[in-house]
């Protein structure tokens, strides 16, 4: 195996706080990840888990404080100014929300022929680019001369991803792009994600709360909880045979769309938590107890804190 | 301009029927609307088009400044003092010294102009340069903003005085100095938008493409200030040239220039002798700021778009009143029954828009209806319909709605208050947004408490802590106490479900009470629900989107797609065995628990594109 295309060590990432000697605030407490070329790491978590903020931080949007990132063997942790920009081209991003990640007074043409333009393409070598690109996610060509507003939500996201695939980039961060859409889209969407990862070889680190979502895309998930990586593994591992008492409750929380299934799951969910309550206490020192994954995709560090808990 | 936008576009949404995604490629492009729809709107705005040609007339006036009077502006003779209006050579009458007042005016335009010209696009320039620079850059936003804090604070009209000596005397100076002063109000505009634009995604998503952060600033966030910093440049013109003119009126400046300023001071000097040598100027002054303030009016509407107001719909358009002319009969054993119900939206063009088309529900005591769609299905209007809470542009076309046989539409005010709380209730979507920031939760619950029911401020306080215990919050008293700021989602869901139960109510209705919250919360905020529906024995509408919230709670499924219900049943029966093909889309499209990606990382062809 080759050296893998990002890995983040210990990365911590900490958001200054306005006012007068206010120390910053810690978001994401050290976390170890791979990311190898053409895969999916899939990174779930809840509200205020940091996966967010993870992705920022690969993007350079959000300071990292502590720990490193490296892309293709290349320190990129505060990459910043003509650096950054260079990263441009290998890394991108799919936001979650499709109605604020396009430029509402810039036609879809001219959103998508920016990245190009920047990074030193002539007009008409853009122009083709572009159209290639609405092609291939399933856009009309048509629609470069249009404005972002006569879209619906499923169709701004393809324009989203269509920049985002502009540079050819070799990772692209998807951050919740399918949480804003509806079930019927959602699944449409996901498959053009897995379809364009076939054909150019992408990977994504795709960041979703929805377990469901991610179980379609992953290749290997990440459990995050309040800053930590509380799980790691392949997406069969983690989401079946969870080893860590917060993928668990986590699990079992989401109700399946089958009445009966669902009755039993819920049976199941009321279970667990009185057992787990009785074991460990609240959620909170339940994820912290619990037992990172071993083998290869334990690092020393998660290992040690497994062991010492 | 960015609020502006989504909030005509939550009023529009409902008035759109989504259908499939597919739908809105086919319609007619309207390339450059925007652009095009303001000069359109501001040509069809007799205001604009009065105050416009006003200003242009003006400009051609100052411009022939030297051909069409006689004389020049400050050729005194002496012989001709104090002519009326109306002398050959003389059209509006000379002065005390003898000057064409006709002359004078027309000069006394450009002056005008040329200060507006000078001050606001100074002002302009230095405020929006630095509006960019202290909004898209955090780090250097307090220095700039220091320093136009300083020039706020200084007098302006007095330094323009005191600056006499430096500027010579020279009005375009005088101007140019002005323009700084003017500046922070542009500034001011121009920081706060960027801020705003400057945390939208595009604008990361153009840095992570490695645009450059000037041309961030010019192409993604300028065309979205461009427009309040036109307005405010329309109104800092007009301050201009009041400010010139009451510079000049002081006699401030040289007394060769002619200015509006300067003639209504002479003439004030004459009023006794005739009065329109104070007249004439004062007009075109008048009338040049008058339209210039406007037209800046007229501009706002124009790019800020002022709302069509809402228009009397015709007897002929509401079809039957609030008669039930429904098919199916009323239901005795139902606690509620909507029957045949039409809510509908006014499109701009006035013609009225459907978005709910002959729904029917019904609803048994205890029993969970889930009201199922996605978006743009009507879901969330059918149940504002049903609570009484649409918007005042939505209108009820048709049916009925029975809550224990009485009728709730056409009902008054008071009659609906009567039963909201006690008989309806209503738990919304964003917990957050639907508790007020600066009242206590403890205060809030009581008022709802004490509207409900004839309860002493003591007892609704008793009231409101067991219910906080009833709903699973551990600590009832701290949560009393606190502001909503100071709690999480999922229990600032529980806070609204405990007001929403207050009253025992026999119906409750659920905006997608669990969409906003995570899984893990979800969960349990649904064990409660189900629950307090045990123990009150209360009838639910849940909301949702979500198959897996209703399977876990759901016994009843309406699905509802464009404004019609395709399909109801019991939850199991719908489940196995769907029968329209909507159900069966919608069914199909939910990612199933067992796939799990089997296919290996994809193989890296170098150079990959596309």
């Amino acid at each position: 195996m080759t050296a893998p295309l990002v890995e983040a060590t210990g990365l911590k990432v900490a958001y200054p706080v306005s006012g007068f000697r206010r120390p910053p605030v810690e978001i994401v407490h050290g976390v170890d990840f791979h990311i190898d070329a053409g895969e999916t790491l899939g990174i779930v978590g809840e509200s205020g888990s940091g996966k967010t903020t993870i992705g920022r931080a690969i993007l350079g949007l959000a300071p990292v404080s502590g720990g490193s990132i490296t892309f293709d063997g290349a320190d990129i942790s505060h990459a910043a100014g003509a650096a950054r920009r260079a990263l441009a081209k290998d890394i991108q991003v799919v936001f979650q929300d499709p109605y604020s990640s396009l430029n509402p007074s810039l036609t879809i043409g001219r959103t998508l022929a920016e990245p190009l333009l920047v990074q030193g393409w002539d007009k008409d070598k853009a122009t083709k680019r572009v159209l290639e690109l609405l092609d291939r996610v399933g856009l009309p060509k048509n629609a470069a001369e249009r404005l972002p507003r006569e879209f619906s939500g499923g169709q701004r996201q393809r324009v989203a991803i269509a920049r985002a695939l502009a540079p050819g980039p070799r990772l692209i961060i998807c951050d919740e792009p399918v949480s804003g859409l509806d079930l019927s889209t959602q699944a449409t969407v996901l498959d053009l994600f897995i379809e364009i990862q076939r054909d150019t070889g992408v990977a994504y680190m795709f960041i979703s709360h929805d377990l469901a979502v991610i179980r379609h895309i992953s290749h290997r998930v990440g459990v995050l909880f309040r800053g930590e990586i509380v799980e790691l593994g392949t997406t069969a591992a983690v989401t079946n045979d969870p080893q860590n008492p917060y993928t668990q409750r986590l699990l079992l929380a989401a109700p399946v769309a089958n009445p009966r299934a669902q009755r039993a799951r819920r049976a199941e969910r009321l279970r667990l938590r009185e057992e787990q309550e009785a074991t460990y206490g609240g959620l909170e020192k339940l994820a912290r107890r619990g037992i990172a994954r071993a083998a290869a995709e334990t690092t020393p560090r998660q290992f040690r804190k497994a062991v010492s808990s | 301009m960015t609020s502006q936008t989504t909030a005509s576009e939550s009023v529009a949404v409902p008035a759109v029927v989504v259908g499939t995604e597919a739908a809105s490629v086919d319609a007619p492009p309207p390339a450059d609307e925007v652009r095009k729809s303001v000069f359109h709107r501001l040509r069809r705005d007799p205001q604009a088009v009065i105050t416009a040609s006003i200003l242009l007339t003006t400009v051609v006036l100052g411009l022939l400044a030297n051909v069409l009077p006689q004389h020049g502006p400050n050729d005194v003779v002496f012989a001709n003092i104090n002519l009326p209006t109306g002398t050959p050579g003389y059209p509006m009458g000379s002065n005390t010294i003898g000057q064409d007042i006709f002359s004078r005016v027309l000069h006394s335009i450009n002056t005008a102009w040329v200060s507006a010209l000078i001050g606001a696009s100074v002002a302009l320039v230095v405020g929006t340069t630095f509006g960019l620079i202290g909004g898209y850059f955090s780090r250097l936003r307090s220095g700039v903003e220091w320093v136009f804090t300083v020039v706020m604070t200084l007098p302006g009209i007095l330094l323009l005085i005191l600056l006499m000596p430096v500027t010579g005397g020279d009005f375009r100076a005088t101007m140019l100095i002005y323009g700084f002063l003017m500046s922070p109000s542009v500034y001011r505009i121009v920081r706060n938008q960027t801020i705003g634009v400057s945390k939208e995604l595009y604008v990361d998503a153009a840095k992570v493409s490695g645009v450059t952060h000037t041309r961030i600033l010019f192409r993604h966030i300028l065309s979205v200030v461009r427009g309040p910093i036109i307005i405010a440049t329309a109104f800092l013109t007009g301050t201009a040239i009041g400010v010139q003119a009451g510079l000049a009126f002081l006699g401030v400046g040289s007394a060769e220039i002619p200015s509006f300023g300067a003639m209504i001071s002479q003439g004030f000097r004459a009023i006794n002798i005739d009065p329109l040598q104070f007249i004439w100027p004062s007009l075109f002054l008048g009338l040049i700021t008058a339209s210039i303030v406007l037209l800046g009016n007229a501009l706002r509407d124009a790019l800020e778009g002022s709302r069509p107001k809402p228009q009397k719909i015709s007897a002929t358009q509401t079809t039957g009143g609030f008669a039930a002319e429904a098919t199916e009969p009323a239901d005795p054993t139902a606690v509620l029954q909507v029957r045949d119900l039409g809510i509908a939206y006014q499109s701009p063009s006035g013609t009225l828009n459907e978005v709910v088309r002959g729904v029917n529900l019904r609803l048994r005591q205890g029993e969970t209806l889930g009201l199922v769609g996605e978006s743009g299905s009507g879901k969330t209007q059918t149940a504002f319909g049903i609570l009484g809470v649409l918007p005042l542009e939505a209108k009820v076309t048709r049916g009925s709605v029975l809550i224990a046989g009485n009728e709730l539409l056409g009902a008054s005010e008071p009659e609906l208050r009567q039963l909201r709380g006690t008989t309806i209730a209503y738990i919304p979507q964003e917990p957050m947004s639907n508790l007020d920031p600066v009242y206590t939760i403890g205060s809030q619950l009581v008022e709802g408490i004490r509207a409900a029911g004839d309860l002493t401020r003591p007892q609704a306080r008793t009231r409101a802590l067991e219910l906080l215990e009833r709903v699973g919050i551990v600590d009832p008293e701290r949560v009393y106490r606190s502001y909503p700021h100071e709690i999480s989602g999922g229990m600032a869901q529980r806070v609204l479900i405990a007001g929403a139960v207050a009253g025992h109510p026999k119906i409750l209705i659920a905006d997608e009470p669990t969409t906003a919250l995570d899984v893990t919360v979800q969960a349990e905020i649904l064990d409660l629900l189900r629950d307090l529906q045990t123990e009150m024995d209360m009838a639910i509408i849940m909301v949702t989107h979500n198959f897996g919230v209703v399977a876990d709670i759901c016994d009843q499924i309406a699905v509802m797609q464009r404004g019609q219900i395709v399909e109801t049943g019991a939850i199991d029966d719908i489940f196995d065995n769907p029968q329209h093909e909507y159900t069966q889309m919608l069914l199909d499209s939910i990612l199933d628990e067992d796939t799990i990606r089997q296919d290996p990382p994809a193989v890296v062809t170098q150079g990959a594109s596309t």
